[in-house]
């Protein structure tokens, strides 16, 4: 009864003065509206670096050759031929925790069909590499493991190519020649979009490797393997199984591969957005601070300008903590009020701004809880002060006071 | 019937400054249920201190204080605090009312802080009612700023009277008032006594201590004179009074 009671005396008071009340929690509106709205955006550039890198696969790490030298110059990463098919294969066999593996063979190649031509990427894959890469088929199926035993004359296209030599017809069953040999399209993969470096994913066309090895490129060797693990937890055990099992492989030689998994990528890729999430954050978070500090002054200058008023209370019987109580509440409300209207702000700005810049802008829950809750807590610590100030007056001096 | 405020040797000195100022040094007093006394003195006499000990607000240093037969000389800032909320009524000069809050808001102050519990109608159907008793039903809506001295003074009488006190304390309650108003205010507060209020003000003005039935004369700190008012004035005769004369000044009409 007694906190209803004091809750309504510091709500008749906060209406006393409504303009004064208003300009007060605008620092805080303001201070929730901006933290609310960067955070935002700043995780909305976040999830879309995110989502491009999930794109590439889940848990895969890739094995690329090792670097070479010749006469004093190095090839860079990728420029040995060392890996083989029965690399990939002793992976699959060997490694626990592994969920997919597929070797790779990369070439560019004209292909036609149609009497339509276009240049694209020719990937040589094992069957595995929709499920690494979570690239589902919006047609046909991919080829199978007999396929690549038999050197299959088969492809999956990619959405890009598809339109491009396809542009009237379904193509599968269709005929698609690569290097002059035909190859039968049995699948078309869905769209998938540009990757981080602004690549088509899309303008791609799949065939097994062992195909691509004897019938289109003509090389022993692979670009690189694909293995998938089979749980974020394991990726770095599979790794290291992975090395382990390559090296001794190649029975002391000098180790000419490696190894990388793609969280390092996803790390370094979201570092960026994640350094400017928090910055924002923080920038927006002084305002907030001050805002808290603009309620405390408010709060001060309304203890000493309503001395009188608390004269009255104490001594009509109000104990120093009702009083205390009450500047608490005015604050408490005064904060927490402007937190509410400043979520509601950060919300419509970071639409806004979605709207108008086409940023992706993500809203999380727990920046808005973080930020009431924020508010709040400024409220009581800022609050707490003046109340006690107030609080600890004499009812004597306190009637007595000009 | 035991007295309403009996106090014993009682002595308050401050020394908050240099010298320890000896403010009240000794009184004894009691106080009977329905009397109407008025506290006078000149400025440094000790009657200022001697209310805010009467009126709990402030502790004394030594000798006994019974209020309604509770020793109130050893309680501590909080049970002071509900012992002047629920056992005590104050009236001040300055008639301290909370700006930009309605008269029946301001009635309503002593019962937001009072150990019963009661309902959000019985705090307004009590409120309106002590309005009611000063006169002022109909201006339970207005603001302080917009009622006259003498109302808002009667604003604060109700305010003072809401908890049903034991005591209505009043501190030079007409010293921020005209004749006229002044005894406007003295005619509600004899109106309260013959109702069985008691009523303890302090007044530096003799005639307006006339509409008491007991005046203490109060000097360096003692009761230097206890006496029962003999001619009391009444606030009705006097208002009449006051009325022809005016009638007769032209300063109203006569009817």
């Amino acid at each position: 009864m007694r906190i209803t009671n004091t809750t309504v005396v510091a709500l008749r008071a906060l209406r006393r003065s409504k303009l004064r009340s208003i300009l007060t929690a605008l620092g805080i509106i303001i201070g929730v509206g901006a933290v609310i709205a960067m955070v935002s955006i700043g995780n909305g550039a976040k999830s879309q670096v995110e989502a491009q890198v999930a794109s590439l696969g889940q848990n895969v790490i890739t094995v690329f050759p090792g670097s070479f030298s010749s006469g004093g110059m190095r090839s860079g990463w990728g420029g040995m031929s060392s890996l083989t098919p029965d690399d990939a294969e002793a992976i699959g066999k060997e490694v626990a925790n592994v969920a997919g593996v597929s070797p790779e063979v990369r070439d560019r190649n004209q292909v036609l069909a149609n009497g339509l031509n276009w240049n694209t990427q020719i990937l040589g894959e094992g069957p595995d590499y929709p499920t690494i890469r979570m690239w589902p088929l919006q047609a046909g199926a991919m080829f199978t493991d007999s396929d690549v035993r038999s050197m299959a004359k088969v492809a999956v296209i990619g959405e890009t190519v598809a339109e491009q030599l396809y542009p009237n017809e379904d193509p599968i069953g269709q005929t698609i020649r690569i290097r002059n040999i035909p190859f039968k399209v049995v699948g078309v993969l869905a769209s998938k979009g540009f990757n981080l470096f602004g690549q088509d994913q899309d303008d791609v066309v799949l065939i097994p490797y062992s195909s691509h090895m004897r019938r289109v490129s003509r090389r022993t060797y692979i670009s690189s393997i694909l293995v998938q693990a089979a749980s974020a937890e394991s990726i770095q055990k599979v790794q290291d199984n992975i090395t382990d099992l390559l090296l001794q492989r190649r029975r002391g030689k000098e180790q000419d591969f490696t190894v990388r998994n793609q969280v390092e990528l996803a790390e370094a890729a979201t570092a960026t957005s994640k350094t400017m999430t928090v910055l924002l954050g923080a920038i927006a978070g002084v305002s907030l601070v001050v805002g808290g500090i603009g309620i405390m002054n408010i709060m001060l200058v309304s203890v000493t300008e309503r001395t009188r008023e608390i004269g009255i209370r104490l001594a009509v019987g109000a104990h120093g903590r009702d009083v205390l109580l009450q500047f608490l509440i005015e604050a408490v409300i005064l904060s927490s009020m402007g937190g509410i209207i400043g979520i509601l702000l950060g919300i419509g700005t970071s639409r806004l701004v979605s709207l108008l810049n086409g940023w992706p802008v993500l809203v999380s829950s727990s920046s808005v809880i973080v930020a009431f809750v924020f508010s709040a807590v400024v409220g009581v610590f800022f609050g707490f002060y003046p109340a006690r100030k107030a609080a600890q007056l004499d009812p004597i001096d306190a009637l007595r006071y000009e | 019937m035991a007295p309403v405020v009996k106090i014993e040797a009682l002595h308050k000195i401050y020394d908050s400054g240099e010298v320890p100022v000896h403010a009240v040094r000794g009184v004894s007093l009691e106080i009977q249920r329905g009397e109407f006394v008025a506290l006078m003195g000149a400025s440094g006499s000790g009657k200022s201190t001697l209310m805010n000990l009467l009126g709990c607000l402030d502790r004394p240093t030594r000798g006994r204080y019974l209020l309604d037969g509770i020793d109130v000389s050893g309680l501590d800032r909080n049970e002071l605090a509900d012992i002047r909320n629920q056992k005590l009524g104050f009236v001040f000069q300055g008639f301290n009312l909370l700006a930009r809050t309605t008269a029946l808001e301001n009635v309503e102050l002593p019962m937001m802080y009072g150990v019963h519990k009661l309902t959000n109608r019985e705090v307004r159907q009590r409120a309106t009612q002590c309005l009611e008793t000063v006169g002022l039903g109909n201006r339970a809506e207005h603001f302080p700023n917009q009622l006259s001295g003498g109302q808002q003074q009667r604003v604060a009488i109700a305010r003072a009277l809401v908890n049903q006190p034991q005591i209505l304390l009043a501190d030079e309650p007409t010293g921020n008032l005209d004749s006229k108003t002044s005894v406007e205010v003295m005619g509600v507060f004899q109106k309260l006594n013959d109702q069985g209020i008691t009523i303890v003000m302090v007044t530096h003005e003799l005639d307006i201590a006339h509409f008491c039935k007991r005046n203490l004369i109060l000097r360096d700190g003692v009761i230097v004179r206890d006496e029962i008012v003999k001619d009391r004035l009444s606030a009705d005769v006097e208002m009449k009074k006051l009325q022809s004369a005016e009638a007769e000044a032209k300063l109203t009409s006569s009817d």
